[in-house]
């Protein structure tokens, strides 16, 4: 091959999944990466940059597979990066083929798949560590000699030994090139593919090359005819009669690259790969036969599941409230300035900081609950979890690898519908985001404590709040797997996907490679999320504010001064007197003030218009407004109350005032007139209603990114639908068999 | 004709065919199970399925249905 010097060169890093590609990306490109999108597809691609001795290097990393044989998107998106068929990816000047050092001879036959291709490829062998652990000695001298000459590098990337060497074998190999050695094919395999060069000739499309021809008659399911222009009615006929040789000759022609292939690398390997006399015997083998055991497995993984979520709420929790405190400073910092222009100030301080709030209060739990997902899954130990837990899904269409963003779900579904790209299977991977809003969000949270602290525990006590509290959680689920068996049978009628994971040798994880991780999720977060929310904070703040007729201020204002003489027995005259400085009566009057506001803006008027349409579920106005106000986001309805019942907008769901308040509200006309407005049935109507409804418009759009406009549009018309059905059911089953 | 998704926890058997039309066989195949390859139950998940197989130099989750297309002795 021609030597060729240039400043700039592609490198694509493929390699069988669980090899340790990731660690050894990040060794070579370290922070200078970022992660995008393959065209077309949701395909996570990882790209990034280094530089070695005054040259530089693109370096993408594809999604691990098994086979160029493609089945899956995943692993179509392999062949297409190295044979140049991805649109923005030139063809590569150099692949880089990471091996597991300790299952080489299988590791091997992706890369001679590679081979077959004839690009410049450098042969890594990774976790050369735990190679050396169970005795194995490899000669890397011989297999570069039996390869054709190019480079072999052992290397463990978890500690970073060997990289400099990969380096250097990288600039070599992309300034001198050299490609793999082929396989010396039989008689029957040429034949195979001359039959198909004609069939294509015979249809005057442009030639494939032998390696594609040769992809052609051993995969099943291979586009590259159809890709080629090949006409679809006669494609079966040729590749029966191409494949007629491989049967002649005694292959079973979907078996014949396998076999082939695999006594090719046991030749190629035999005396390079020395394995110890007696097997040592793996701490990992032994540890995972009790992991997975039907008993301690799902014990020790339960209990598991309850520390990573037990630490995401006790540090999250003081962060969060750190997040709260410092936005609340910044806006009492602020609001000074702007004591002149109010809706500026309140544009301000309400909207803009308060919506930059609400968004980065998320942020400390879904950093902590990615950097348990990606521990646990570097380890090797999620594999595992899902392997515990596939049964549990695989009766409603879905899979093992489900659990781990629906589990996320339960923290946020932003991050939850995000991780769904490690689900292989496309349809099982819709389904999964689309049930994803039914597990019970954090958000959620707080609507369930303050109506179960309100109106459960005071009058049955601890046990059923708590009772109800789980069963708020567990509502979702409950509905969300039948819901998704009905969705694959009727609305996607998916056939049944089979499925194979590996569960990688557990291995120590790499603090860096975690982080990185965890950091790209929490960057995500901010950018894709984090926009949306704040653009509804703000929407909504114009919602709950306008209009602002001048003439309310003045009319509250004496309705609260004439309310307040009355209660307190003096007159109106002392009333004003009274407010010029006594504070807490000022901050009472600005709380019924702000409470009248909300009556008049745009909001309040199309809650109450909106009201009747709520009233089976037994919702008054005040709740409508609420409940409407959260759509863009849940946890507003809490602050929203506050200010509806004249508590101003710095309560909490923990807060006493509001309870009582609550409590004390009584309709003022409607068939109800004079009776409380909260009870058992509402309250539970309440939460029922927040359980089901994709209140969260973060989570739409990235459905939508992650899906379609369409998907995400019909899920949020069908939850919405969905929890209006169970909220009136809720209440009117409640009130009829006489709950208080 | 015994097949894999028949083998109970701790057994181990000998791969004899492989219904190669079936896709998880083609990828199985590829990962390096073939006939002659050495099969073990490490373990049955809970319910009952997937199985834990020790197969190939690797540990695969692998549902009993889709087992089916390994025979064994």
């Amino acid at each position: 091959m021609i030597t060729q010097e240039k400043a700039l060169y592609n490198i694509v890093i493929i390699g069988n999944p669980n090899t340790g590609k990731s660690t050894l990306f990040n060794r070579l490109t370290g922070v200078r990466q970022r992660t995008g999108n393959y065209p077309g597809v949701t395909v996570e691609k990882k790209s990034g940059e280094f530089s070695f001795e005054g040259t530089s290097f693109n370096v993408t990393d594809v999604p691990g597979t098994y086979s160029l044989a493609a089945s899956s998107s995943d692993e179509r998106i392999a062949v297409d990066a190295l044979t140049g068929h991805i649109p923005g990816l030139a063809r590569p000047d150099c692949v880089i083929c990471v091996a597991d050092a300790t299952n080489l001879v299988r590791n091997l036959f992706l890369f001679s798949q590679i081979a077959d291709i004839s690009i410049p490829t450098i042969l890594v062998l990774n976790m050369m560590d735990a190679a050396g652990d169970q005795g194995l000695k490899i000669d890397t001298a011989l297999l570069s000699e039996r390869l054709g000459g190019i480079p072999v590098i052992p290397v463990v990337a978890r500690k970073g030994t060997g990289i400099d060497d990969l380096k250097k074998s990288i600039k070599g190999i992309c300034s001198h090139p050299v490609i793999p050695a082929q396989i010396v094919w039989p008689d029957c395999v040429n034949i195979a593919s001359d039959v198909v060069a004609k069939q294509i000739a015979q249809h005057s499309l442009p030639a494939l090359s032998p390696s594609e021809l040769r992809r052609v008659v051993f995969d099943s399911g291979s586009s590259i005819l159809d890709r080629a222009g090949f006409p679809p009615a006669e494609k079966q006929k040729c590749l029966d009669n191409a494949r007629a040789s491989l049967v002649h000759a005694g292959y079973n022609p979907l078996a014949t690259e396998a076999l082939i292939r695999y006594e090719h690398l046991n030749a190629l390997t035999r005396d390079a790969i020395i394995h110890p006399e007696e097997p040592v015997a793996q701490k990992s083998e032994s540890i995972d036969r009790l992991l997975t055991h039907r008993v301690w497995g799902l014990l020790i993984f339960i209990g598991m599941m309850y520390l990573v979520f037990q630490s995401i709420y006790s540090w999250a929790g003081p962060l969060m409230d750190v997040i709260d405190a410092g936005t609340g400073w910044v806006s009492a910092q602020v609001a000074p300035f702007l004591d002149q222009t109010p809706a500026l100030q309140s544009l301000v301080t309400n909207g803009i900081i308060g919506g930059v709030g609400s968004v980065l209060i998320f942020l400390p739990q879904i950093l902590i609950l990615f950097f348990f997902i990606s521990l646990l899954e570097d380890t090797g130990y999620m594999a595992r979890a899902a392997f515990l837990m596939d049964k549990l899904f695989s009766w409603c269409g879905l899979n093992g690898r489900c659990f781990v963003p629906l589990l996320s779900s339960y923290a946020c579904a932003i991050p939850g519908i995000l991780s769904t790209r490690t689900i292989e299977d496309p349809k099982a991977r819709l389904t999964t985001i689309l049930i994803a809003p039914l597990m019970s969000c954090s958000a959620r949270l707080p609507v369930y404590v303050l109506l179960i602290g309100a109106f459960v525990e005071p009058v049955y006590g601890p046990t059923w709040a708590a009772l109800t509290l789980f069963a708020m959680h567990f509502i979702g689920i409950l509905i969300a797997l039948p819901l998704a068996f009905l969705l694959n049978k009727f609305v996607l009628k998916t056939p049944p996907q089979p499925f194979v994971l590996e569960l990688p040798p557990y291995r120590l994880p790499r603090m860096m490679d975690v982080i990185l991780r965890m950091w790209e999720r929490g960057k995500e977060f901010l950018i894709r999320a984090g926009t949306i929310i704040f653009a509804f904070a703000i929407i909504l703040w114009a919602l709950l504010y306008f209009p602002r007729p001048e003439n309310v201020a003045q009319t509250q204002r004496t309705t609260f001064v004439e309310e307040y003489a009355a209660s307190e027995n003096i007159s109106p005259a002392e009333v004003t007197l009274k407010l010029s400085d006594d504070t807490d009566l000022q901050a009472r009057l600005e709380a019924h003030l702000a409470s009248a506001y909300i009556e008049q803006s745009y909001l309040g008027r199309f809650g109450k218009f909106v009201q009747p349409v709520f009233a089976p579920a037994g919702f008054d106005w005040k709740i409508t407004v609420g409940v409407l106000a959260s759509f863009p986001a849940r946890e507003v309805i809490i602050a929203t109350l506050g200010i509806i019942y004249n508590l101003g907008d710095d309560i909490n769901e923990e807060s006493q005032d509001l309870r009582y308040t609550m409590s004390n509200e009584v309709w003022k006309s409607g068939p109800h007139k004079g009776e409380p407005v909260f009870n058992i049935p509402v309250a539970l109507s309440i939460m029922v209603f927040f359980a089901l409804c994709m209140q969260c418009g973060a989570t739409i759009a990235v459905m939508a990114r992650e899906s379609n406009w369409k998907w995400a549009a019909a899920a949020f018309c069908f939850n919405t639908a969905l929890a209006w059905v169970c909220a009136v059911a809720v209440y009117q089953i409640g009130m009829a068999i006489g709950l208080s | 004709m015994k097949t894999l998704n028949q083998l109970a926890t701790g057994q181990i058997a000998q791969i004899t065919h492989i219904d190669a039309t079936n896709q998880t066989a083609q990828r199985l195949m590829a990962m390096g199970v073939l006939p002659g390859s050495t099969v073990e139950i490490v373990q049955v998940a809970p319910l009952g399925d997937p199985m834990n197989i020790s197969i190939a130099g690797r540990r695969l989750s692998l549902r009993k249905a889709d087992a089916q297309c390994i025979q064994i002795k």
